[in-house]
């Protein structure tokens, strides 16, 4: 199958996903388990990530700031623009691309193996609409606030890492924060996590409803998801940064 | 009662069904019978729409099925129950939750009326202590009896099962099959059963069609099988030397009987 065939598929899926729910509750209730399940289930990992991400941002710059010329709250400065712009909502997206994706991916897959699809659609459920759009608007409504919770605590974790290494004192980091500080920047952060939280379940989805076969297929549908979003995560981070930026 | 009308299927240029009439009569046991290949399960599919056929049509008492709109068919779909082969339960749910499913999504009634509905297809398929279990800790058998509840609890007036007895031992087989039977006529529902399974076909076969390379090969009831003289039907349907012999034994015992061909049609149509 060609690259526009397969567009077309996804295509055709998106809008066979918009159909009038059997039961609203049903859908709302399945709404909230996918919150439950790709916000909650992910912010482990999240927070580790963007701990780790901060506190080496900070090292790494000190390191490379040798001049005295140079104030040392800009070290702040390049930590928070580069955890808001970048590390954040990519970093943080791509990951999630491979918990959350292969999660989705192989469990529509094994759900479309083992006929479970199949009995939905004969009891005259859309499955597209049940299975596929909750997990969509569950991380269109999620991920943005887990890429808010890292943006957070990778700055924090660069501020912790400073006042115990010595680098770095708080009251330094802090007054960098504050400097030059550019509001769009978080504007243009939260509009890459939505675009990435589409591509991150929405992709996999596919993937895994159109699973045929059996355990290896499954196991491919996932690889070929977590690929295909992590390079569409970078393509789209590509395209709005010259577009926004 | 549903009417198969010239009924044509095929994948990439490879003919799978072709041009398939038949009729599946309402509170009998339905059987489409065949060697694996022959297009019997993508028969079945298309029957409940889960694949559209090429050509043909499909007719639910007086409904032509495949001439329904997607929303047209989705009502229609709600008047069906379907039992898959690896019985198709919701892993992440309780045996009371996968029957309880289809009342959650279409009905508005009490969560006591449901859990009353569900206590009475559970009790039905004698399965009244399975409410808590998960799909994982079931048996074979227990899952298809679970899989016949959630296929019955919306009370359809059709009722497919593909393959009901695969992977089952022979003395389950007849639990399921006896169910089956039990099941559409209790309700008279027109049911309709894939199987590979020889004892279903002499147990609940009230009309049979046999599938040979995408074609009706032969239509009767389970009382004409024995009398065929299809050679492929019967060696597919005897296909060991036991079943072989024991249709010899048969016959003898029913030539013993009978003096003339008369004496043979009263036998057929008792």
């Amino acid at each position: 199958m060609n690259i526009f065939s397969r567009l077309g598929e996804f295509l055709l899926m998106i809008k066979g996903m918009f159909t009038k729910p059997e039961h609203w509750r049903m859908y709302w209730k399945e709404l909230m388990h996918q919150c439950v399940e790709l916000g909650i289930g992910s912010l482990g990992i999240v927070s580790i990530i963007s701990v780790f991400i901060g506190a080496v941002s900070t090292l790494q710059t000190a390191y490379q700031f040798v001049s005295p010329i140079i104030p040392r709250s800009v070290i702040a400065q390049i930590v928070r623009d580069s955890v808001i712009l970048e590390f954040a909502p990519t970093i943080t997206c791509i990951v999630l691309a491979g918990v959350v994706g292969s999660k989705i991916s192989s469990e529509l897959g094994n759900m479309r193996v083992s006929e479970q699809i199949d009995a939905l659609e004969i009891m005259g459920i859309n499955t597209k609409a049940f299975l596929i759009l909750p997990k969509i608007i569950a991380a269109l409504i999620t991920i943005p606030l887990l890429v808010i919770i890292a943006m957070t605590l990778g700055i924090w974790g660069g501020r912790m890492i400073g006042d115990i290494t010595g680098i770095l004192p708080h009251e330094i980091y802090d007054r960098g924060l504050l400097d030059a500080f550019v509001p769009y920047n978080v504007t243009f952060a939260l509009t890459k996590a939505y675009t990435f939280a589409f591509i991150i379940t929405a992709i996999p989805a596919y993937f895994g409803y159109n699973v045929r076969g059996g355990a290896l297929e499954i196991g491919r549908a996932s690889t070929t998801a977590v690929v295909t979003s992590c390079i569409m995560i970078l393509l789209a981070d590509y395209l709005l940064a010259a577009i926004l930026l | 009662m549903i009417l198969v009308e010239n009924i044509k299927k095929g994948f990439s240029n490879k003919t799978v069904i072709e041009d398939v009439s038949a009729s599946f009569d309402a509170g009998k046991c339905n059987l489409i019978i065949g060697a694996s290949g022959s297009g019997k399960t993508v028969l079945m599919k298309c029957l409940v729409g889960l694949l559209e056929p090429d050509a043909g049509n499909i007719i639910y008492d007086g409904v032509h099925f495949t001439q329904l709109n997607a929303d047209q068919k989705k009502i229609m779909r709600r008047k069906i129950g379907m039992l898959f082969q690896g019985s198709a339960l919701f892993d992440s749910m309780t045996v009371e939750q996968n029957i309880m499913f289809p009342l959650d999504m279409f009905t508005h009634q009490t969560k006591a009326e449901k859990q009353k509905r569900v206590d009475e297809v559970l009790d039905r398929v004698n399965l009244g202590e399975a409410h808590k279990k998960s799909p994982a800790e079931l048996s074979g058998g227990m899952k298809k009896r679970v899989g016949i509840a959630r296929a019955i609890v919306l009370n359809p007036q059709y009722l497919f099962c593909d393959e009901p007895n695969s992977g089952l031992d022979p003395q389950t087989s007849l639990v399921i099959d006896k169910l089956i039977k039990e099941i559409t006529q209790d309700f008279n529902i027109t049911t309709v059963v894939n199987t590979h399974d020889m004892n279903s076909v002499m147990e609940i076969g009230d009309k049979i069609i046999y599938m040979f390379q995408g074609k009706k090969e032969w239509e009767g009831s389970n009382k004409e099988i024995i009398f065929s003289k299809s050679e492929r039907l019967n060696n597919f349907i005897f296909a060991s030397e036991f079943l072989k012999d024991a249709k010899d034994m048969r016959m003898l015992e029913v030539k013993g009987k009978i003096q003339n061909d008369r004496d043979m049609d009263s036998l057929l149509n008792s």
